[in-house]
């Protein structure tokens, strides 16, 4: 079946960050609301479109409103600086996510998520490096995104720039070797300036990451690898700000953060199945989804 | 093994014009850097540490990750000139060269050092023959393959002002100089080595020297033998192909690589769809026996005798 997503299933209205020094309360609610949006703008799209992966997408969104919300020094104005941050998703396959989250953010019209998907547009299954204004690397095959971001972390250093590097992996993608020859590299060179952020949804395509190949202890590894390693509830979006805004650095470490997160979250019948990894919600789903989303209190916790 | 070149009275290790000339470029752009793979003696590459201490980033032995991080260095907007054994860096890092550096835009410089069979008794574990097929099937990647240290220097010259993803073969063959030193390389315009109206010979990188002897054995035989250097194998010079089978009776492929999909692959292509002629195709055409890179290229009929013979199988004389 084609896409049937159109102009009218666009819900999404684009934001923009809260000025610095607003309140962190204010901050967070707004964080919480705009991550809600993009998952009703991210349901419709995958509905719609029949086809796209909403299990990663919705555990992923949390930390990427996080992200573009509060923490990285980017702007749909100054893509090409030098000096911006540098944000990676390496978890390709949520592409919808992220292209709804750049949309929200002033990255690419909001009309333009309409195209998500069809013939010819540059919203494909999978980011496209530039395709998308301020999108910094081509992903999807697993276990490039780490690799990449050492090379920007360690290009910050040569430039004797203070940017930060972001990298937002999968789980399961952990399993993919090259991550771990890039963690050596970042451990080696000292990249204090690289964060890897793993979404720690503990599913895989076919089933847990610990019935699949045991990542676990994950945190242990990361250490042992020379990395500063935190834990976080990746779907608290005060503990998210914290920890990944933080301006601290732990002196020669990069740092590694499991966000815990649910695969699926919060829909009452995605939550944590692996059947959701690329399932596509039929109208039925698509309504019930939707009115938890609307259900939950605005500005509250997703 | 096979003699020189007439005139030629020494012969070059290719890997030392690839440094000095990357010293060279490097001194000029501090944007360059080089990335190895626990490759710094093996690509001669101690002269670029010497000189630019921070600009060689070593990542061990890991290749996947060497293309990855290079890509990420690109996109920051430095030049990184990685190299690695060319069997290691193109077969293990495959897919960070498709999506990273080619699909992605970036502007590595990937340098495939000792190529085909330059580890000769090490074995086919070490050699790499696929490697030309594999980066020439890689849209937008350039595939270059020098034959001598003039040719190698003038690729890395090219490379470094290319804004995109390039292949070179550096070889540590002993190789004689075919070209003056001031070489420019055009990427998609091959080299006139020698004229000739009866068959054309076409080769590149470490053979070219062995099919120059071969056209000299064809002259005294009364057989005009024209000799193309195509040192870029994508974009490849379809005219001088095309010009090639209408003008002579036949084409000669020479290579250090497997030609399906290689130099004698491309020609092919280019020869069927505009003016097919008889060709034959000489490369390391499977996995190598044990032996020496000169006793290999010998074995697979690359001696300047073997040359000539398939030039006589086209013609049919």
């Amino acid at each position: 079946m084609g896409s049937l997503l159109s102009h009218a299933h666009l819900s999404l209205e684009a934001t923009t960050r809260l000025p610095a020094g607003s309140p962190r309360a204010e901050v967070v609610a707004h964080l919480a609301e705009t991550a809600r949006q993009i998952r009703l703008q991210d349901l419709a799209l995958v509905h719609f479109a029949g086809a796209g992966h909403i299990g990663g997408d919705f555990s992923a969104i949390d930390v990427l409103t996080v992200l573009y919300g509060a923490v990285l020094d980017v702007a749909p104005d100054r893509v090409e600086d030098p000096e911006r941050d540098r944000f990676i998703l390496s978890k390709g396959h949520v592409a919808g996510s992220y292209y709804v989250t750049l949309a929200a953010f002033g990255f690419l019209p909001v009309e333009q998520l309409a195209t998500f998907l069809k013939p010819l547009s540059s919203l494909n299954g999978h980011p496209k490096r530039r395709s998308v204004p301020g999108i910094e690397a081509s992903t999807g095959p697993l276990g490039h995104g780490l690799p990449i971001g050492v090379g920007h972390a360690l290009a910050a250093r040569l430039d004797g720039s203070e940017r930060q590097v972001f990298v937002l992996t999968g789980d399961g993608e952990m399993q993919e070797g090259s991550n771990w020859e890039a963690m050596m590299t970042a451990s080696h060179y000292r990249l204090d300036n690289l964060t890897v952020v793993v979404d720690r949804n503990g599913l895989q395509q076919g089933a847990s990451t610990e019935a699949s190949m045991d990542l676990a202890p994950l945190g242990d590894k990361a250490r042992a690898f020379g990395f500063a390693v935190s834990e976080v509830d990746g779907h608290d979006h005060g503990a998210l700000l914290d920890l990944l805004g933080s301006p601290e650095r732990p002196e020669g470490r990069p740092r590694f953060v499991i966000a815990h997160t649910h695969k699926g979250h919060p829909i009452s019948f995605m939550s944590d199945q692996v059947a959701w990894h690329h399932k596509v919600p039929d109208a039925d789903q698509y309504a019930t989804a939707r009115d938890e989303l609307l259900a939950l209190t605005p500005g509250g916790p997703a | 093994m096979t003699q020189l070149l007439a005139g030629a009275e020494r012969t070059f290790d290719c890997r030392d014009a690839f440094v000095d000339t990357l010293v060279a470029l490097a001194r000029e752009d501090e944007r360059i850097v080089g990335v190895v793979n626990d490759s710094v003696g093996s690509s001669k590459l101690d002269a670029f540490r010497t000189a630019f201490p921070d600009r060689l980033v070593n990542v061990g032995i890991a290749e996947q990750d060497m293309v990855g991080m290079a890509a990420g260095l690109a996109a920051s907007g430095r030049i990184p000139f990685v190299s690695g054994a060319a069997c290691f860096l193109t077969a293990r890092a495959m897919e960070q060269i498709k999506v990273d550096a080619a699909y992605s835009g970036n502007n590595i410089k990937l340098c495939g050092m000792s190529p085909g069979v330059a580890y000769g008794e090490l074995g086919p574990t070490h050699h790499s023959i696929e490697d030309v097929a594999w980066m020439r099937a890689i849209d937008r990647m350039v595939v270059l393959v020098p034959a001598d240290p003039a040719e190698t220097a003038a690729a890395i010259r090219w490379a470094a002002g290319y804004d995109g993803p390039v292949f070179v073969r550096v070889s540590r063959m002993p190789v004689p100089a075919v070209h003056g030193p001031d070489l420019v390389l055009e990427p998609g315009r091959a080299t006139v080595l020698r004229e000739g109206d009866d068959v054309t010979l076409i080769a590149n990188g470490t053979v070219v020297w062995r099919t120059l002897a071969a056209a000299e054995l064809l002259a005294a035989d009364g057989i005009s033998a024209r000799v193309l250097s195509m040192t870029s194998v994508s974009p490849l010079d379809t005219d001088a192909v095309v010009r090639a089978a209408r003008e002579t009776a036949g084409i000669v492929t020479v290579e250090e690589a497997v030609p399906r999909g290689g130099l004698g692959g491309a020609v092919a292509e280019t020869v069927v769809r505009s003016h097919p002629v008889p060709m034959r195709m000489l490369g390391i055409d499977g996995f190598a026996p044990t032996g020496s890179a000169a006793y290999l290229l010998d074995h697979f009929q690359m001696s300047p005798e073997g040359i000539v013979r398939q030039a006589r199988e086209v013609l049919g004389r």
